[in-house]
């Protein structure tokens, strides 16, 4: 009698899951599908298939300058957003900091609060300082995007780690730095990769910061993408993100990889 | 006279409004054995953490081979430790694990090579130096936590309950094992259990923590024979207390009427007539009659309880309470149910003011 019931409710738990998946992938297999269309605007299902908005994509300046852009704000960005990530989320896991909790909070609401605001007072901000437009202000708008990301990966791994290797390590005559090098960071950097994986990604998504500090010239691929759908719309904006997602993917893939071959135990 | 090893006077560390060590003197010689053994909270865990400088003491001074170490970092102190769980790097095998501290003081390659190979002899796992420390058991991994906490040849050996995360068996054979290692390697330990029964087996002194102090120090049998408060004579086996109002000293022993009926018992510390007081008797150590006598407490025998080479008798009193007697199984028993008279000899009870 149980032992019918836990079967049905394992199948029905199954059919469940296989809807919100479907829900979840369903918009992205359609815009994937639509990329390889041979209509000339976004039509389901396509009437032939071509890789003609692909060929578009590379062959148009407005594009391949966009993604040049995006490619030249994520990696310094992302970099930095891992160092002071890293950085940040040690003082506050291991470190004695009065006031601790209130500062990673703080450091955290860059994806709390709506997007917008971060924007406009970064505009606002750059304005004094001439930012605007520029490649740097992008990349320090980035940064304070991406870097609760790092923060949380990070500090979630630190936590996940027994402090007592640290003191094991200090004991056997290891200084602070030693012990950082040969324990803390060999053991954390799964935790890191997956912090500067996530802060890449974050950084190539976003749009609103974006949108405030760039200008026609300076113009990562969110943006370009955001104008595009504004204008003529036709399926070169399905190629781009149908590459963005598998980037995202690939990525994702990657950190999942990475936390499978490291898994390190915890103590016990 | 031999300089000690290690030196505590009045160490006191507080978290908040929470003392958690008072006042604690030690003195440790070379190559002993000492214990801290208490309950949990008892103080005697950040005593040790203290020597290992993983803790700021609040007060006092700590001196190793005379030199006081507290301002030191864990580094520069010459000290081994051994953690309650191991914390073995995970993600070095277990000849780097040896290695570590040995490269940290910059040892040549060929000098460690040979080193970690004696560790690895000296805890019998010559064979296992490739194998991360996940890949080992309880017993392998304390093994190895071992061999790196001495392979540098520290002054002295800390090890914070080693043994609480492993079965009993494995646990009595891990005792011997540690006990042949700090003979062979002559090294001075100090030790923190909350096991009686391992504290006994293993030191040559054993410290006893209550509420952040030391209640008493001696070798096992002086704390088991003789203890000094209470407490000490409560935490460590079974003791039988018996409430009762002194009735006179005289030299190192009084009487002390309990339920009625004088009985005498030794006094560590002068008692005036009057006081309150517990009268405390180990189990082993009462005389159980068949008859109600003159001398002694009568009650009744309620149960006898067979544990094999002993057996348990347990006496209930007129105050209600049960007390306990231990004996021989071979000896002769009055049937339960009978009325019993309890006694014993002077020397094997001892009095605490209440």
């Amino acid at each position: 009698m149980t032992g019918d019931g836990m079967d049905l409710w394992r199948r029905l738990r199954g059919t469940i899951c296989i809807l919100v998946a479907l829900y979840l992938i369903a918009p992205l297999v359609i815009v994937v599908i639509i990329s390889f269309s041979a209509a000339s605007f976004l039509q389901f299902p396509p009437p032939g298939l071509s890789l003609r908005w692909y060929v578009n994509l590379f062959g148009d300046p407005a594009w391949t300058s966009s993604l040049i852009v995006s490619v030249q704000v994520l990696i310094p960005s992302a970099t930095l957003a891992t160092l002071l990530g890293t950085a940040a989320a040690y003082a506050l896991v291991r470190g004695r900091i009065p006031g601790a909790s209130m500062i990673g909070a703080a450091l955290m609401l860059p994806i709390i609060v709506p997007g917008i605001i971060t924007a406009a007072a970064l505009f606002g901000v750059y304005r004094g300082l001439g930012l605007n437009g520029t490649l740097t202000g992008l990349i320090i708008g980035h940064v304070v995007i991406t870097l609760p990301y790092v923060v949380a990966t990070v500090s979630s791994g630190l936590r996940t780690m027994d402090p007592r290797l640290e003191d094991a390590a200090s004991t056997l005559g290891a200084r602070p730095g030693a012990a950082f090098r040969r324990v803390t960071l060999p053991l954390l950097l799964p935790a890191i990769l997956s912090g500067l994986l996530f802060a890449a990604v974050a950084s190539f998504d976003e749009l609103i910061v974006s949108l405030f500090v760039s200008t026609a010239r300076v113009r990562p691929v969110a943006v370009q993408m955001w104008s595009n759908v504004r204008g003529d719309v036709d399926p070169t904006i399905a190629a781009i993100a149908s590459l963005c997602f598998a980037f995202a993917f690939v990525v994702l893939l990657a950190e999942g990889f990475l936390r499978r071959r490291t898994g390190i135990e915890g103590p016990r | 006279m031999t300089q000690p090893m290690l030196e505590l006077s009045g160490l006191r560390k507080s978290y908040g409004t929470h003392v958690a060590v008072e006042n604690v003197d030690l003195s440790l010689d070379p190559e002993e054995f000492v214990t801290f053994l208490g309950p949990s909270g008892s103080g005697k865990t950040t005593t040790l953490m203290m020597v290992a400088g993983l803790q700021q003491p609040d007060g006092g001074t700590i001196r190793l081979q005379g030199a006081p170490i507290e301002r030191q970092p864990p580094y520069r102190r010459d000290i081994g430790m051994v953690f309650q769980h191991y914390a073995l790097f995970p993600h070095m095998n277990v000849r780097k694990n040896i290695a570590f501290p040995l490269e940290m003081r910059g040892l040549a390659k060929a000098e460690i090579d040979r080193q970690v190979a004696d560790a690895l002899d000296l805890v019998g796992l010559a064979e296992y130096g490739h194998r991360l420390p996940r890949e080992l058991s309880g017993g392998q991994q304390q093994r190895v936590a071992l061999a790196r906490a001495m392979v540098y040849r520290p002054a002295l050996l800390l090890m914070d309950e080693p043994l609480g995360a492993l079965d009993k068996k494995l646990r009595e054979q891990m005792q011997r094992e540690i006990k042949r290692v700090h003979r062979e390697r002559r090294i001075s330990v100090l030790y923190v259990t909350h096991d009686q029964e391992e504290a006994l087996t293993m030191s040559d002194r054993i410290a006893v923590f209550n509420r952040g102090r030391i209640e008493q120090i001696g070798t096992p049998s002086e704390l088991y024979e003789r203890p000094a408060t209470r407490f000490v004579a409560d935490f460590l086996g079974d003791t039988n207390f018996f409430s009762g109002t002194v009735l006179g000293s005289s030299g190192d022993h009084c009487h002390v009427e309990v339920l009625g009926r004088p009985v005498e018992a030794m006094a560590p510390r002068p008692v005036a007539a009057g006081t309150a007081v517990v009268v405390a008797v180990r189990p082993e150590r009462m005389t159980l009659h068949p008859v109600a006598g003159d001398a002694g407490l009568t009650g009744r025998l309620i149960e006898v309880i067979y544990l094999g080479a002993s057996r348990r008798s347990v006496v209930r009193l007129a105050d209600g309470g049960d007390y306990f007697a231990l004996h021989p199984a071979s000896a002769a028993a009055p049937s339960q149910g009978a009325p019993v008279g309890l006694s014993w000899n002077r020397q094997h009870a001892t009095v605490f003011p209440v």
